[in-house]
C-alpha cells in the first residue's frame, strides 16, 4: 500500500504493508540511521523518534498509523534543542558504544522542551524507559543538564 | 594464486577509501621462536610499514588490529601516533581493521589494546620519526639533533626545511621496527583528554555502525535458530514462506535455516511464519536449574591446576573462616543485537563485521566455508557495545553462509532480540571456596582459594575446532575447540584468583570443567569478577573477625605502594574515617563497603567504596554512591580512562544486583528484557572517579578494572547494612530477606 510520510520536513512515498513498524521504513526508505533496532518490543528506547513533537517507539509503531510529522536526530542542525544536545553530548563525552544515545537524545529533547533545568531525578524519570549497557548513564544526565543550561544562556 | 594483499586492496579501493596502500609482508616465520621477542603486538607484526605509511599529501595512514567498540581505543591510538610523530591528529587516517591489510593483533580483549597495540604503534611512530629525521639530516648535511619538527615539517637552524611528506617513500619503512628508539619525554597529545573521534557520528545520526551499512541491492535476512541448544530439524516446510511477499529464498543447511527477503520487515515476517513450519528434535540436555548446576559442579570432570603456592610460616592459627561464593551465568546483553553484511563477488567473500578479532574470525570462517584465507575478507565496522564475545562472530558466519548461496547480492543479517539473548555465549557460572586463618595478632597466616568454572574463552581462531555457532548445526557439523584456560599470569577462570595481598601460606586451585551445557565465552573481566568478589568479601569478614578497620586491614597485607595509594585516595574521597559503616534511619538500613583489586594483577589498580540503602520490607538494595580511585600508569586519554572506570562501576551494579541467565532442561528462558532485567536510570548511583597520574609508569589496560572491586564494595556494603553476608550473586531482594530472616 502506498503511503506518504513526512520525515524531517521531507515527504517520502513508500509502498509497504501499513502494519510495518515505522522503524524499518525510516531506516531503509528514509535514509535514517539514528533510530536503532534494539528489541522490537518497545522495551529499550533505542528506536525513539518524534511524532509531532511527542516520543514514539518506532520499532512497535505501525507506519500506517503515522498521522503527522516525524523528526529524528538527523534534523539536529536545524533544531535548537537537538543542536544543543549534540554539542553537550560531545562536550561531556557522554557516549561509550553510543548505540542507545540517539534514542536518549530524542527523549532528552522532550524533557528539555518541558523544562530547561530538569533535576537529576526528573531526568532519570524521563529516561526510565531507555536502556544503556555501557554504564554511561551519569554522563548522559550531565549532558542533558548542560544542554538545558546552554539553551538558557 | 592471487596474493592476499592484492585481493584485500582491491576490495578496499572499491569500498571508496581510495588510498594507495601496500606494504611489505612480515613473513609469518617471524612469529617462530628463532627470533627475539618484541614488545606488544610488534612481536607478530614486525615491519614498520605494516603499522604506518606516510603519504605525499600530508596524511599519515595508520593500520591497527585493535578495534573500536565504544571504549575509545581509536582515539587513544591516534593520540599515541600523533605524539611520537609530533603531528596533529587531523593528519592521521585510521584504516578499519581488515584481514590481509591490517596487522594481525588477534582479538581486541582483556584490556590489552593500549598495552599491546598502543605500545607497538608507539614504537613504530617513534622509529618512523627518527628515520625521517635522519633522512632530513643527511639531505641537509647537519646533525639530526639540530632539527626541529612541527606537525611533520622539519626545519634546520639555518631556516632550511623539508617535511615528512617530501621525504617519505615506501622503501624507507620496509624494515623491522626498531625498539631502540627512545620515546619522547614531553608529550603533546598523550595525557590529554582529547575528544573521541567516533562520537560526532554517533550523536548526529551518522553511519556509525555495521547496522547502518546500506548497499545497492542489499537483501535482508533473518536466521531461524532452534528453540534450544543442540536441537535438530525433523521437518521443514518452506512452501508457505516462499509464497510470501518479498521472500527471495529460504536457505537450509542441516539445522541452519535462514530466510532472505527484499525488505527487512518481510524477512522478519517470514521468520515468524517459518518458525511455525519447522519441527525440531529437542536435546533437553541442559541442567534443570542454576542451583542444580552448582550442586553438580564439584563432581564434574575437570582439569585441575594449582597456582600461587606459598608455604612460609608455621605461625599458629587463631581463627579460621571458610565460605563459599557463587556467581551465575551473565549475559553480555548488548543493546543492539549482532549484525553483519556479507557479499560474495568474484569468488571472494567479504564480510563487514563488529567482531572483536578480524583474523581469529577469518580462521574459523575458512574452516566452515571451505575457502582459502585469501578468499575471505573480514572488515571491521563498529557495532553496539559487546563487553566480550557476543553474537558478533556468529552473525558474520550466518551472513557468509547466506551470501555464499546468493552471490553478487549484499546480504544483511540482523539478529533479533531473542536470537541474541538465547544464543550469545554467557559469562561462566562459578563457585569459589575460600578458607583463611588469622594468627593471634589479626594477621592472615593461611589462605586457600579453590574455584570451579567453565572456560572463559571459546572465541574463534583456535588451531582445531570451530567456534562459530552455525557451524555446529550444518549438515556436516563442526565441533567446538577443546576447552582450555588462558594461562597465568593473566589467567582465565583463575584471573585475579591469586591475591595481591601478601600471605605467608597460600594456595589457589583452579578446577576447569570440561562439560559445557550452557554456551559460555569471554565476558568482560572473565573470572576476575567472581574471584575479586570472593577475595574481597573474605577480606572484610577477616577484618571484622580481627576487629580491624577494613581499609587498614587491607593496607597492612599489601606490599605494593600503588595499591596502598588507591585505597588511601578513595578513603579520602569518601571520608572513610568519618563515616559509619552501617546505621539505621527511617526504617531503612544503610551500609558502606570497600574493595580493591589490581586487574589481572598486571593492569589498572582500582579501589572502590560503595554506599547502599536497603529496604528491609521489600529487600530492595539501592546503591546510592560509588567512589573509585584508579591508577593506570601513564594515562593516554584521562577522560577515556575515567569513562571506562565509571561505565564499569555502573555495569557491575547491574550485574551484581540483578543479573542471572534463567534456563531449564528444555532451553534458555530469556528472549527479551522482561526476563533479563538490567539497571535502569532510576537505580543508577552517583559515581565519583579520581585518577592517580603516573607519567613515568607504563600505560596499563583500564577497561575491565572496576567491575570486580565495584561488585565487592557493593557486597561488603550490603553485608554491613544487613549485619549478615550474602554469598551468592546477584544480591536479589529474596536473598536480602532470607539473610535478614537468618540473623540470630
Amino acid at each position: 500500500m502506498a503511503l506518504k510520510l513526512s520525515v524531517n520536513g521531507q515527504v517520502i512515498s513508500v509502498d509497504v504493508d501499513p502494519e510495518t513498524p515505522l522503524l524499518y521504513v525510516l531506516r531503509n526508505d528514509a535514509a535514517i540511521n539514528s533510530a536503532k533496532y534494539g528489541c522490537g518490543l518497545g522495551q529499550c528506547g533505542a528506536c525513539a523518534v518524534l511524532l509531532d513533537g511527542e516520543v514514539v517507539l518506532s520499532c512497535s509503531y505501525p507506519v500506517g498509523s503515522v498521522k503527522g510529522n516525524i523528526s529524528t536526530l538527523e534534523s539536529y542542525e536545524s533544531d535548537v534543542t537537538l543542536n544543543a544536545l549534540n554539542k553537550a553530548f560531545i562536550a561531556e563525552q557522554a557516549v561509550q558504544c553510543g548505540y542507545c544515545i540517539s534514542g536518549m537524545m530524542i527523549r532528552a529533547k522532550q524533557i528539555l522542551e518541558k523544562n530547561r533545568h530538569p533535576s537529576v531525578t526528573q531526568i532519570k524519570e524521563g529516561l526510565q524507559g531507555h536502556l544503556c549497557r555501557c554504564g554511561t548513564h551519569t554522563r548522559i544526565i550531565k549532558a542533558i543538564q548542560r544542554a538545558g543550561k546552554e539553551m538558557s544562556a | 594464486m592471487i596474493n592476499t594483499s592484492d585481493i584485500a586492496r582491491r576490495h578496499f579501493l572499491k569500498s571508496g577509501l581510495g588510498l594507495a596502500i601496500g606494504f611489505a609482508w612480515a613473513p609469518e616465520l617471524f612469529s617462530q621462536s628463532a627470533v627475539d621477542a618484541l614488545p606488544g603486538s610488534l612481536n607478530t607484526n614486525r615491519m614498520l610499514d605494516s603499522w604506518l605509511h606516510i603519504q605525499p599529501d600530508g596524511k599519515v595512514i595508520v593500520f591497527a588490529g585493535k578495534v573500536e567498540f565504544g571504549q575509545g581505543i581509536t582515539t587513544a591510538l591516534m593520540q599515541i601516533v600523533a605524539d611520537e610523530l609530533e603531528i596533529e591528529m587531523s593528519r592521521i587516517v585510521m584504516i578499519p581493521t581488515t584481514t590481509g591489510i591490517s596487522p594481525n593483533e588477534g582479538v581486541t580483549s582483556g584490556s590489552q589494546s593500549i598495552e599491546y597495540g598502543g605500545l607497538a604503534l608507539r614504537y613504530a611512530a617513534a622509529d618512523a620519526r627518527e628515520i625521517l629525521l635522519e633522512r632530513a639530516a643527511l639531505q641537509m648535511g647537519i646533525a639530526a639533533a639540530d632539527l626541529r619538527i612541527n606537525n611533520g615539517e622539519i626545519t634546520a637552524p639555518t631556516g632550511r626545511n623539508t617535511s615528512y611528506w617530501a621525504l617519505a617513500n615506501r622503501e624507507l619503512f620496509q624494515k623491522q621496527v626498531s625498539t631502540k628508539t627512545a620515546f619522547k619525554k614531553s608529550h603533546t597529545t598523550i595525557g590529554q583528554p582529547i575528544r573521541r573521534v567516533d562520537i560526532p557520528a554517533k550523536v548526529s545520526g551518522g553511519t556509525a555502525y555495521v547496522q547502518d551499512i546500506k548497499m545497492p541491492g542489499m537483501l535482508h535476512a533473518r536466521v531461524i535458530r532452534p528453540p534450544a541448544p543442540r536441537a535438530a530439524i525433523l521437518k521443514l516446510d518452506a512452501g508457505q514462506v516462499e509464497k510470501m511477499p518479498g521472500v527471495v529464498a529460504v536457505i537450509q543447511n542441516g539445522s541452519f535455516v535462514a530466510v532472505v527477503a527484499q525488505r527487512e520487515e518481510q524477512a522478519i515476517q517470514a521468520r515468524e511464519v517459518l518458525k511455525k513450519n519447522i519441527s525440531w528434535k529437542l536435546a533437553e540436555d541442559l541442567p534443570p536449574s542454576l542451583s542444580s548446576w552448582f550442586r553438580g559442579m564439584k563432581q564434574k570432570s575437570s582439569t585441575d591446576t594449582v597456582i600461587g603456592v606459598k608455604q612460609g610460616s608455621s605461625r599458629a592459627r587463631s581463627k579460621v573462616l571458610s565460605a563459599q561464593f557463587t556467581k551465575p551465568f551473565i549475559a553480555h546483553a548488548s543493546i543492539g543485537p549482532s549484525c553483519a553484511v556479507a557479499l560474495m563477488k568474484d569468488d571472494a567473500l567479504t564480510v563487514w563485521t563488529h567482531s572483536q578479532g578480524m583474523y581469529p574470525l577469518r580462521t574459523d570462517l575458512v574452516k566452515t566455508l571451505g575457502l582459502p584465507p585469501e578468499k575471505i575478507i573480514c572488515i571491521h565496522k563498529e557495532g553496539s557495545g559487546m563487553y566480550g564475545q557476543s553474537g558478533a562472530d556468529d552473525v558474520a558466519l550466518d551472513a557468509m553462509l547466506i551470501a555464499k548461496a546468493l552471490p553478487n547480492q549484499p546480504i544483511r543479517v540482523q539478529w533479533m532480540r531473542d536470537d541474541e539473548f538465547k544464543w550469545e555465549p554467557y559469562g561462566s557460572a562459578m563457585i569459589v571456596n575460600i578458607d583463611a586463618a588469622l594468627d593471634r595478632d589479626g594477621n592472615i597466616v593461611d589462605w586457600k582459594h579453590e574455584l570451579w568454572s567453565n572456560t572463559h574463552s571459546t572465541r574463534p581462531g583456535e588451531p582445531t575446532g570451530d567456534n562459530l555457532l552455525a557451524s555446529w548445526y550444518l549438515e556436516t557439523p563442526f565441533r567446538p575447540s577443546p576447552v582450555k584456560n588462558i594461562p597465568q599470569p593473566a589467567g582465565g577462570s583463575d584471573r585475579n584468583a591469586i591475591p595481591l595481598y601478601v600471605f605467608p601460606n597460600q594456595k589457589v586451585v583452579n578446577h576447569l570443567l570440561e562439560e559445557m551445557p550452557v554456551r559460555v565465552s569471554a565476558l568482560r573481566t572473565l573470572g576476575a569478577y567472581a574471584n575479586v568478589f570472593a577475595i574481597e568479601s573474605m577480606m572484610d569478614d577477616l577484618a571484622k573477625s580481627a576487629n580491624q578497620d577494613p581499609a587498614q586491614f587491607r593496607i597492612k597485607h599489601l606490599q605494593d605502594s600503588r595499591a596502598v595509594d588507591v585505597i588511601t585516595q578513595v578513603s579520602k574521597m569518601a571520608a572513610w574515617d568519618k563515616t559509619p559503616m552501617s546505621y539505621k534511619k527511617g526504617g531503612k538500613l544503610y551500609g558502606r563497603g570497600l574493595a580493591f583489586a589490581k586487574y589481572k594483577n598486571l593492569s589498572v589498580y582500582v579501589a572502590c567504596i560503595a554506599d547502599v540503602m536497603v529496604d528491609p520490607k521489600t529487600g530492595k538494595i539501592s546503591v546510592t554512591d560509588l567512589y573509585a580511585s584508579a591508577d593506570g600508569g601513564l594515562a593516554i586519554n584521562p577522560d577515556g580512562f575515567k569513562n571506562q572506570i565509571e561505565g564499569g562501576l555502573v555495569q557491575t551494579t547491574s550485574w551484581t544486583l540483578y543479573e542471572s541467565v534463567p534456563f531449564n532442561q528444555a532451553g534458555i528462558e530469556v528472549s527479551s528484557w522482561s526476563e533479563y532485567p538490567v539497571l535502569r536510570f532510576a537505580d543508577v548511583p552517583n559515581v565519583y572517579v579520581e585518577i592517580i597520574h603516573r607519567e613515568n609508569e607504563k600505560s596499563l589496560g583500564v577497561g575491565e578494572g572496576s567491575q570486580g572491586p565495584g561488585c565487592a564494595a557493593i557486597a561488603n556494603a550490603v553485608a554491613n547494612a544487613l549485619g549478615q553476608r550474602i554469598f551468592d550473586l546477584p544480591l536479589t531482594p529474596e536473598r536480602v530477606k532470607a539473610a535478614l530472616a537468618s540473623k540470630t
